[in-house]
Formats: structure tokens, C-alpha cells, sequence
């Protein structure tokens, strides 16, 4: 997904000179030909990521658009202030990039983990949270983001994501789901890197005798509800799939918006259960034990069409 | 030659001593109305709100944003008549400055340690683009105990933002008492200096002394620029001056009048 962002930034940085492009000291050899092909307009700022959001917002009230680049927790959490006051409030288009979207940096530990990312972002006003599921969704998503009027927070994982969109996508929209498998009974929902797993579990509940729909929801806020809902009209179970805390996330805002609506579906939520990882632990290792696997969330979605039966 | 800068603080603190009958933090806006008298009315280059090529003005220590909008109000920026609505059910005029709520509100600040990094992105955008624009920020002594205004501090000198000029309205109160007594992180101009900015402290109640440092800057060519003003909480009225409830207390109604009185006499 980084690669996604990098093409898509030197593509927009060669022909728009108000684009911008802030790191916090993060990006070790990815930005390394930056400064001599963009110069200015790329700049570590050093280990202040406070700092480098207010210059970011600083820079965009001044017609710039620019981009702040780091590691999740440190660009998010670290800053979260500097996001609500200098980029939220005033609706400024400044794009706050994470890199080491969940449990990406696994065995790196808590500290660069990313399970509540989603849920500070989306309870910001005026904020855009976006994580792709994968390099076609990021590479969409940064190109939309190019005239998006406002903040935006866009969840990457790192590198080496498998495509899902193998043909493209030809009708990307910032709030908008995408429509990945068409069936009917079970639906699944997933946001961010764990959509390879979504489609997974697709096929293992195909391979018994499931049809199942699968919507991937890279935009988590503004979030698209009439395509839950409509999913939940032609389903018995519908699953969200995220790898993020179980509170605030994509299965929270999906079952507010089922509740909403009256909607009859029985919800699976797969997320992180409300805990940090007590060891080190790969991010495959995390995502077994935490049942975020294909066959993890065919298991769940299975016992709960068993039990309803 | 410029306006009376005297007369223009004088009728600041008048406005703010009326705003304030509703509200906090009416020491803190009377400690730096000499300050916005000079910039707004000798220094910085702003006829009109809109113009481009205005110099920007930063309230980082937005709690004393009854004085800038008393000020902007002087300036012919909106009417006279709004100030009457500060912190009233659905005025513009919010107890923080909120970006574009009145012309000349150039940035939302409320939260302190923000202010002066945002103006070092407005500093360096106009860097970029040659333009010859400066940027004032005003923030408070307290504030500098807030981490992010030495992350603002480094990268404003990395970027040689000699445009950017940060006047520290050094009333030495804060919310809890004394500055030099919760934190004491007092010289502040050699710390300005350390981080390699151009510093200059002053008397910031004298519109001479104010007004010959601001019209110096950038002290350093090619480095931001400090002011250590040193001023009085609650300047003005002799009840205030240096009281730190009156970072908390409105102003009684029975007291406005007198108020008001001391203001617009004697040689202040």
C-alpha cells in the first residue's frame, strides 16, 4: 500500500506545485529521492509529530495541500489535538498518512500498534477516515484524496498487500463501498488490510455450499450505510471484518446503523478484542489468535447461522 | 504616522472590560492590549482582511480574543455594535478565536502550544511562494510551558522563517499562580536564543519601546524573531493589575462604570 501512496504522490507532486509532503523522521530509504526531484516541498520535519500537523495546517491555510506521513500511533495519538484543533475544526485538506494499519508491526509491540486509530478518527467532526484493503483501493484512495476539500485520515498497512482488485477499480468514491462479491444470506463488511482474509472467508463458505456478498468498506467515515443496509435486506448474518478494537470501530458504526434503521440481521463482529497483546507476537500470530483469519471468521459466521437455524 | 496607539489600548481595554461581564479571562486580554494596539494599528501591513498580501496575526493564547476582536472591530474589520454579542447565544464571537468567524480571525486557537507551529506553516508557505508577507504570533508566558512551542521553535529556525515574528505577552500568571513558581523555565530570551532565534525583551505596556522592536524585526537575518514582553496581568484597572482572579472572575456590573472611568483617565 506505501508503494500505492508513493506512485500516486510523485505522480501529483510532478505536476501540482501546492502539493506537499511532510515526514516525521519515518520512511527510512522510501522518500529518498524526494528532496532532490520535489525539493522544498518535501520535508522531514524530525521526530515532532505535534509540530508537523500544526505546519501542516499552518502550510494548507495558506493554499498548500499537504500530506503528513508516519507511523500510526505516533501520527494520530501522539498529535490527536493538533488534528482536532488545526485540521478538523477548520476542515482544512491536509491528509494524515498512517502507516501500520492494526497489528502490522506485530512482534514491535503495543506501542506501534494500531486498534483505536478508527475509532479517534471517526469521532472527529469534519474528518474523512479511510483504510484501504488493499494497493487498488490505496492507489484509488490517494488519487480521490487529491481534491478532497477537507482533513483526511487514510489507514495503510505497509508493504507487500495482496491485490484483491485484480481488474482495477473504475469507480472509486470517497464514502462509497465497493461491491467485491455478489450473494446473498451472509454479507460481509470489511475495512482496511484485512480484506484478503474477507475474501477468504468468502471462499471457504463457498466451499460449503455459502454464497456469500462481500462489500469492502475502505471509507469508514462518512460512512456508507445505505449499502449495509442493503446487503443486511438480502442477508441472515451480516460480518464486519477490521483489523481494530471491537470498541469504535467498523463493527461499532455498523451495528449503530443496522440499529438505526430497524434492520433484522443477526451481526458477527470481527475485530481485536478489547486488550493489548501481552507478547511479542507476529502479525500473523495476532491475527490466529484473534480469529482474523479466512477460516477464523468462516467459523463465526458459520456457528451463527447454526445457531439460528 | 500612525493612529494613537495609545488611545486605540485605552478603548481595547474599554471593550474588553464591557465583554467581559460575561466570560474569563479578562486579565489576560487587558495584559496584552498595548500589544495590539501597536501591531494592529502601526505595524502590521492590514487594511483589509481578504488582502493577500496582509501580514497574518496568530492569537495563540486565544483566551484574550475579546482584545483582538476589540481590535478588529477599531480596525473597521466589522461592526462595533458585535462586541455586544461576545460569548451571547449565536454570536460569531466565541471565547476562542474560530477561524473566519469574523473577518481577520486568521486561525482557531484555544488550545495553547498550537499557535505558533501553525504560524510556522503560514511562515514558510509564504517562504515557498516569495511572497513578502509576515507572520505575527502572540502567546503567552505560561504557554511556553507546553512542549510543542520548542518543536515549532526548532523547525521555525531549520527553516530560516525570518518572517515570522512571536511576541510572548510575559504576564507571569497563569491558571494556578505564579509562572516562575509552577514552572519555573524563566529567560526566556536565552532560550529563544539556544533554539538560534533573534530576541529582543521589552516593557510591553510601552508603545515605544513595542513599537521600535516590532518595526526592528527580524532581529537576526535569516532567523525567527523572539519579543519578551513583559507586561501586567489585568493592566488598566488598578483592582486587576496582577491579581490572578481575575483569570477567572467576570466583571461584577457594579464595577463595570467605575471600570470603565479609570480607563479613560489618567495617561494610559
Amino acid at each position: 500500500m506505501r508503494n500505492a501512496l508513493l506512485r500516486k504522490l510523485v505522480e501529483h507532486m510532478e505536476r501540482d506545485p501546492s502539493l506537499h509532503l511532510l515526514t516525521s523522521d519515518t520512511g527510512f530509504h522510501v522518500f529518498d529521492d524526494f528532496p532532490q526531484r520535489f525539493g522544498d516541498r518535501y520535508i522531514n520535519v524530525g521526530i515532532s509529530e505535534a509540530g508537523m500537523i500544526s505546519l501542516a495546517a499552518g502550510m494548507a491555510i495558506e493554499g498548500k495541500r499537504v500530506f503528513c506521513y508516519g507511523i500510526v500511533p505516533f501520527v494520530t495519538m501522539r498529535c490527536f489535538e493538533q488534528i482536532r484543533v488545526d485540521l478538523a475544526y477548520p476542515r482544512l485538506p491536509v491528509t494524515v498518512v498512517g502507516v501500520g494499519a492494526g497489528l502490522t508491526y506485530g512482534p514491535a509491540g503495543v506501542t506501534h500498534h494500531a486498534i483505536e486509530d478508527i475509532a479517534i478518527m471517526a469521532a472527529l467532526p469534519n474528518m474523512t477516515v479511510i483504510a484501504p484493503g488493499d494497493p487498488v483501493e490505496a492507489e484509488s484512495a490517494v488519487e480521490a484524496l487529491m481534491t478532497h476539500p477537507g482533513p483526511c485520515y487514510l489507514r495503510l498497512g505497509k508493504t507487500g498487500e495482496p491485490v484483491v482488485h485484480a481488474r482495477g477499480l473504475a469507480n472509486f468514491e470517497i464514502g462509497r463501498a465497493i461491491r467485491v462479491r455478489e450473494g446473498e444470506g451472509v454479507g460481509i463488511v470489511s475495512t482496511g488490510n484485512l480484506l484478503p482474509m474477507a475474501v477468504s472467508a468468502c471462499d471457504r463458505l463457498a466451499e460449503r455450499g455459502r454464497s456469500p456478498a462481500l462489500l469492502s468498506m475502505p471509507t469508514v467515515k462518512p460512512f456508507d450505510a445505505p449499502a449495509l443496509l442493503g446487503l443486511a435486506n438480502r442477508c441472515d448474518v451480516i460480518a464486519t471484518v477490521e483489523e481494530h478494537n471491537l470498541f469504535g470501530g467498523l463493527g461499532s458504526i455498523a451495528a449503530g446503523a443496522l440499529a438505526d434503521a430497524g434492520a433484522c440481521v443477526r451481526l458477527v463482529r470481527c475485530g481485536v478484542p478489547d486488550e493489548y497483546a501481552p507478547d511479542a507476537a507476529s502479525q500473523e500470530c495476532l491475527q490466529q489468535r484473534y480469529g482474523l483469519t479466512g477460516e477464523g471468521i468462516a467459523s463465526r459466521i458459520l456457528a451463527t447461522l447454526g445457531r439460528k437455524a | 504616522m500612525a493612529a494613537n496607539t495609545i488611545d486605540i489600548a485605552a478603548a481595547i481595554r474599554k471593550d474588553v472590560v464591557c465583554m467581559h461581564c460575561k466570560g474569563t479571562n479578562v486579565g489576560s486580554a487587558m495584559s496584552c492590549a498595548d500589544i495590539l494596539a501597536v501591531l494592529y494599528f502601526d505595524v502590521l501591513r492590514l487594511d483589509r482582511p481578504d488582502d493577500p498580501q496582509r501580514d497574518r496575526f496568530v492569537l495563540s493564547k486565544g483566551h484574550a480574543v475579546s482584545a483582538v476582536y476589540s481590535a478588529l472591530s477599531l480596525k473597521g474589520f466589522f461592526p462595533r455594535g458585535l462586541l455586544g454579542s461576545y460569548l451571547v447565544d449565536g454570536s460569531p464571537l466565541t471565547g476562542h478565536p474560530s477561524r473566519g468567524s469574523v473577518p481577520g480571525i486568521e486561525v482557531s486557537c484555544g488550545s495553547l502550544g498550537h499557535g505558533i507551529a501553525i504560524a510556522v506553516g503560514m511562515a514558510r508557505a509564504a517562504k515557498l511562494d516569495g511572497r513578502a508577507h509576515r507572520v505575527f504570533v502572540l502567546c503567552g508566558d505560561g504557554e511556553l510551558q507546553e512542549g510543542s512551542v520548542w518543536e515549532a521553535a526548532m523547525m521555525a529556525a531549520r527553516m530560516g522563517l525570518d518572517n515570522l515574528t512571536v511576541i510572548v505577552d510575559a504576564n507571569n500568571l497563569q491558571g494556578y499562580g505564579r509562572s516562575e513558581d509552577i514552572q519555573p523555565i524563566e529567560t526566556f530570551a536565552p532560550k529563544f536564543a539556544a533554539f538560534r532565534w533573534g530576541v529582543r525583551e521589552i516593557d510591553g505596556h510601552d508603545h515605544a519601546q513595542l513599537r521600535d522592536a516590532l518595526h526592528a524585526v527580524p532581529f537576526t537575518p535569516g532567523a525567527p524573531s523572539a519579543v519578551i514582553a513583559r507586561t501586567v496581568k489585568g493592566k488598566g484597572v488598578a483592582e486587576m493589575e496582577d491579581e490572578l482572579g481575575w483569570h477567572y472572575f467576570s466583571v461584577p456590573l457594579a464595577k463595570l462604570a467605575p471600570f470603565v472611568d479609570e480607563l479613560g483617565n489618567g495617561d494610559r
